[in-house]
């Protein structure tokens, strides 16, 4: 018996070992990668950073100057695409979460037709955006168009996470809830939401990140234009079709470039910080974990 | 036990509204990919109804303006570099998962998903880029072209690691306290405890992690497009130039008109096709909505 | 409070689009010309000139290729087209006018040692007969061949002039943009691939290492381009459907006219010889 548990010990020990080895190993590894990438850029675009650049306009097609009318059309589409996704995404991870049965055939539908949106290409979403929003809303290329095409992109993860976020609440307090005599909607708003806002928030910057990072669906939606924009049906140059013109279709412009991304890589670090200190507030605010 | 309108039910007028409303928005949610199907048909219907479906797999080349739409090499190449980045990325994003729940101390964990959650936001202009200029030639000096499948699959690996590593983050940390101290009070080791609880506690949360991610993958198309090599053929090794069916869209779109724009569509479809069949049979499998 | 933060942010982002509004000027008159990414910079920068200029005038350019270029100045989606080729015979029902021409060059990386290639030979490694660099001349490398997209207006020029079908060509790397041909060819000693002549030699001189290679004889630079010698150069144009007229025309002749030499050649293009 002994001999047979020892046995088991030792190879316990071994697959403990192995394992911490191999999950170590991951995470140098995917750490190192990261590191290597930024350092990278941080090699090719730091010297042309400063203060001119972010608020500048671009000249000699993106080469000189900065990039400050760029960040002002990227921010007006972000928050065009946030203020569409973050209600509808939220309504529609609730419904699942909470109101549906799993074996709903409406829920079903819903999830099934996200887990196929998230698929398709960022071309197709920019012609579809072209399609529908340029051509037949009659937005035309502009901001509007691609902060809503953002929006169609942006939602799958958006919904997943939060879906995922509100099932791992415990039911316990629901129960409560109910027991307080509390309608749902209640529930939601003063418990469940602030409970699960961790899991929101984490799902809200997975969605931001997957709309900064597009490029294929914004040059068909709104546009190349890289002038200062003075009304949401401008059409305005995204970031990341910025470094993508830079690095791709302007010779000379690989300095800017990096510097652009670096830019982008500071925007997300500052929304995702702002997001997080966001969600924590609101648990704080209501979840008192004893 | 969740709720449904026949176990707890709530008198309020309020959430009757409330459960209309957001039936709305789910319906609106649904309908986009609705109109986005419609959208590829309308415009690749004047080939789908000229060519026949089998012409797509057994035609010996793509050159549409020769009417040729032999798709099968491309559609290897989707899957191929699709299957090796959601291995790659499925090993190396759990395993970070597992870093950030077992192994790491809570500050380092910290850090170490803001680090994840940035990776997430980087454009894929930026991947490929550094891809083509840091990566390709390291390839290249191995086994020259350098734009290759290989390099297509690393690169997708770093672009949807962090979706993996933090929805499997999220599901180990929604597994129940009382799980893992059951196992602790059993004498189970770590990896023990690992293996035999928490992952396959895990698991719907997991899966439903690796499924976003297989959709990023199969899609993703300026990155590859700047790694891959872009050459249409079947790949036969890691290091063969290949061309994924996104990339064709982006190569071709610009000055396609016609027929060859009505084709580029139908190679749309058919990844619009090929999602669903993952998403269906993960649906079947009962992964995407079970947990604990 | 969820509400509350939320419509906190709401009432932030509407005073950001609000801030940016128009201080008071009436916008009058507005261009649109889309087409070509590889003519897209030069445009906006000859519009951005000509917004300096005319007061009261906006012109927006959009990229999306050169067919949709042509396809949106038939259908009046755009005012007008960018299209970085001449125009082939289905399309004669457009006005085209050249603002700029751009030579097309052979490169490879600068550490081979080839200096020169006869038509014959590049004919010979682009459909796949040589595969190894020793066999023209250079070390024991095998060759890369980078090709350009189907439906490029280089592609198209590139297979005109040597007299070959794309379906002929043996290619390692299909490339779409021109930047992409020259990391593709620095990266990889053993790559052989054909750009712009003007962004080759910038990106030359800025270090990149790669060299353009002379053809038939002639060598490949910017002043060949100008005097006409070189034998492998595209027009890049604008198209209308009609005749143009007021706005449209004062834009076209503003583009055309030797002032702007400048911006020509600063996007690595050559102005015509007038």
């Amino acid at each position: 018996m002994s001999e047979a548990a020892s046995l088991a010990v030792s190879r316990d020990r071994t697959l403990d070992r192995l394992m911490g080895l191999a999950v170590y190993a991951s995470a140098l590894l995917v750490a190192g990668t990261f590191l290597w990438l930024l350092g990278d850029l941080l090699w090719h675009g730091a010297g042309r950073l400063s203060w001119s650049f972010l608020v500048s306009v671009p000249t000699n097609a993106g080469r000189a100057g900065g990039i400050g009318p760029i960040l002002v059309s990227t921010l007006l589409i972000l928050g065009v695409a946030v203020a569409a996704a973050v209600p509808l995404g939220l309504a529609t991870a609730v419904l699942l979460a909470e109101f549906l049965e799993r074996r709903s055939l409406f829920g079903r539908f819903v999830g099934l037709s996200l887990d196929v949106l998230a698929g398709v290409p960022s071309i197709v979403f920019g012609l579809f955006g072209n399609a529908f929003f340029c051509i037949f809303l009659g937005l035309g290329f502009s901001i509007l168009s691609g902060g809503l095409t953002l929006a169609c992109m942006a939602l799958p993860i958006l919904i997943r996470t939060a879906e995922a976020s509100l099932r791992a609440v415990p039911d316990d307090w629901r129960l409560g809830c109910a027991a307080l005599g509390l309608s749902r909607a209640a529930a939601l708003r003063h418990v469940l939401l602030p409970a699960a806002s961790s899991g929101l928030m984490a799902g809200l910057m997975l969605g931001i990140g997957r709309a900064m990072a597009e490029t294929a669906a914004l040059i068909f939606t709104s546009g190349y234009v890289d002038r200062m924009p003075s009304s949401l049906l401008d059409s305005g140059r995204a970031l990341s079709l910025h470094i993508y013109d830079l690095s791709m279709n302007v010779a000379g412009g690989d300095a800017n470039a990096y510097a652009s991304a670096l830019v982008l890589i500071g925007l997300l670090i500052l929304i995702n910080g702002t997001s997080l200190w966001l969600a924590e507030r609101w648990l704080n605010q209501r979840i008192l974990t004893l | 036990m969740t709720w449904s309108r026949r176990s707890i039910s709530s008198p309020s007028h309020a959430d009757a509204r409330l459960a209309g409303v957001l039936s709305a928005a789910a319906g609106l949610a649904a309908a986009i990919l609705v109109l986005i199907v419609l959208f590829l048909l309308r415009e690749s219907w004047p080939v789908l109804e000229k060519v026949e479906w089998l012409r797509y797999l057994t035609d010996a080349a793509w050159h549409p303006s020769e009417g040729l739409f032999g798709l099968a090499p491309m559609l290897g190449a989707t899957l191929a570099s699709s299957a090796g980045a959601l291995l790659l990325a499925g090993s190396l994003g759990v395993a970070s998962a597992l870093f950030c729940r077992f192994y790491a101390p809570s500050s380092i964990a910290r850090q170490y998903r803001r680090l994840l959650a940035l990776l997430a936001g980087i454009p894929s202009v930026v991947f490929g880029f550094w891809g083509l200029t840091e990566l390709v030639p390291l390839i290249a000096r191995w086994q020259p072209p350098g734009t290759s499948l290989l390099a297509a699959i690393l690169i997708l690996t770093l672009m949807i690691l962090p979706t993996v590593a933090l929805t499997a983050d999220a599901a180990l940390a929604a597994v129940p306290e009382g799980y893992l101290q059951g196992a602790a009070a059993l004498g189970l080791s770590r990896s023990g405890t690992i293996l035999g609880v928490a992952l396959p506690a895990a698991k719907g949360g997991i899966v439903s992690g690796l499924l976003l991610a297989a959709g990023r993958a199969l899609g993703e198309i300026m990155a590859v497009l700047m790694v891959a090599g872009n050459v249409v053929q079947t790949p036969h090794g890691l290091f063969d130039p290949v061309r994924t069916l996104t990339a064709n869209i982006a190569l071709e779109m610009a000055y396609a008109t016609g027929e060859h724009r009505a084709a580029l569509f139908v190679s749309g479809l058919v990844l619009t096709g090929l999602v669903m069949l993952l998403a269906g049979l993960a649906l079947r499998q009962g992964g995407t909505r079970s947990h604990v | 409070m969820k509400l509350k933060a939320m419509t906190t942010t709401w009432r932030l982002m509407l005073v950001l689009a609000l801030s940016t509004a128009p201080v008071s000027h009436a916008i009058e008159q507005k261009l649109v010309l889309t087409g070509s990414s590889t003519v897209a910079p030069l445009a906006g920068e000859i519009g951005k000139r000509f917004e300096q200029e005319n007061p009261g005038v906006r012109v927006d350019v959009q990229s999306g290729g050169s067919s949709r270029g042509i396809a949106d100045a038939r259908s009046g989606l755009a005012d007008i087209g960018l299209v970085s080729r001449a125009l082939k015979p289905e399309e004669q029902d457009l006005k085209s006018f050249t603002i700029a021409l751009d030579g097309i060059g052979i490169i490879v990386h600068r550490d081979n040692p080839v200096q020169t290639l006869t038509d014959a030979q590049i004919v010979a490694i682009y459909t796949g007969k040589i595969t190894n660099w020793r066999e023209v001349g250079g070390g024991e490398r095998p060759i890369t061949v980078v090709n350009k997209a189907e439906g490029r207006s280089t592609l198209e020029l590139f297979l005109r002039h040597f007299q070959l079908k794309n379906s002929d060509i043996k290619a390692q790397v299909v490339i779409g943009e021109n930047q992409q041909g020259i990391k593709t060819v620095a990266g990889n000693s053993g790559a052989i691939g054909y750009v712009s002549i003007g962004t080759a030699e910038y990106e030359a001189s800025q270090g990149a290492p790669i060299r353009l290679l002379p053809m038939a004889g002639i060598s490949a630079s910017v002043e060949n381009v100008r005097n006409g010698s070189f034998p492998l150069v595209r027009p890049l144009n604008l198209v209308t459907r009609v005749e143009p007229e007021g706005l449209v025309k004062r834009f076209i002749d503003f583009a055309r006219s030797k002032a702007q030499d400048d911006l020509v050649q600063a996007q690595y293009f050559v102005p015509l010889a007038r």
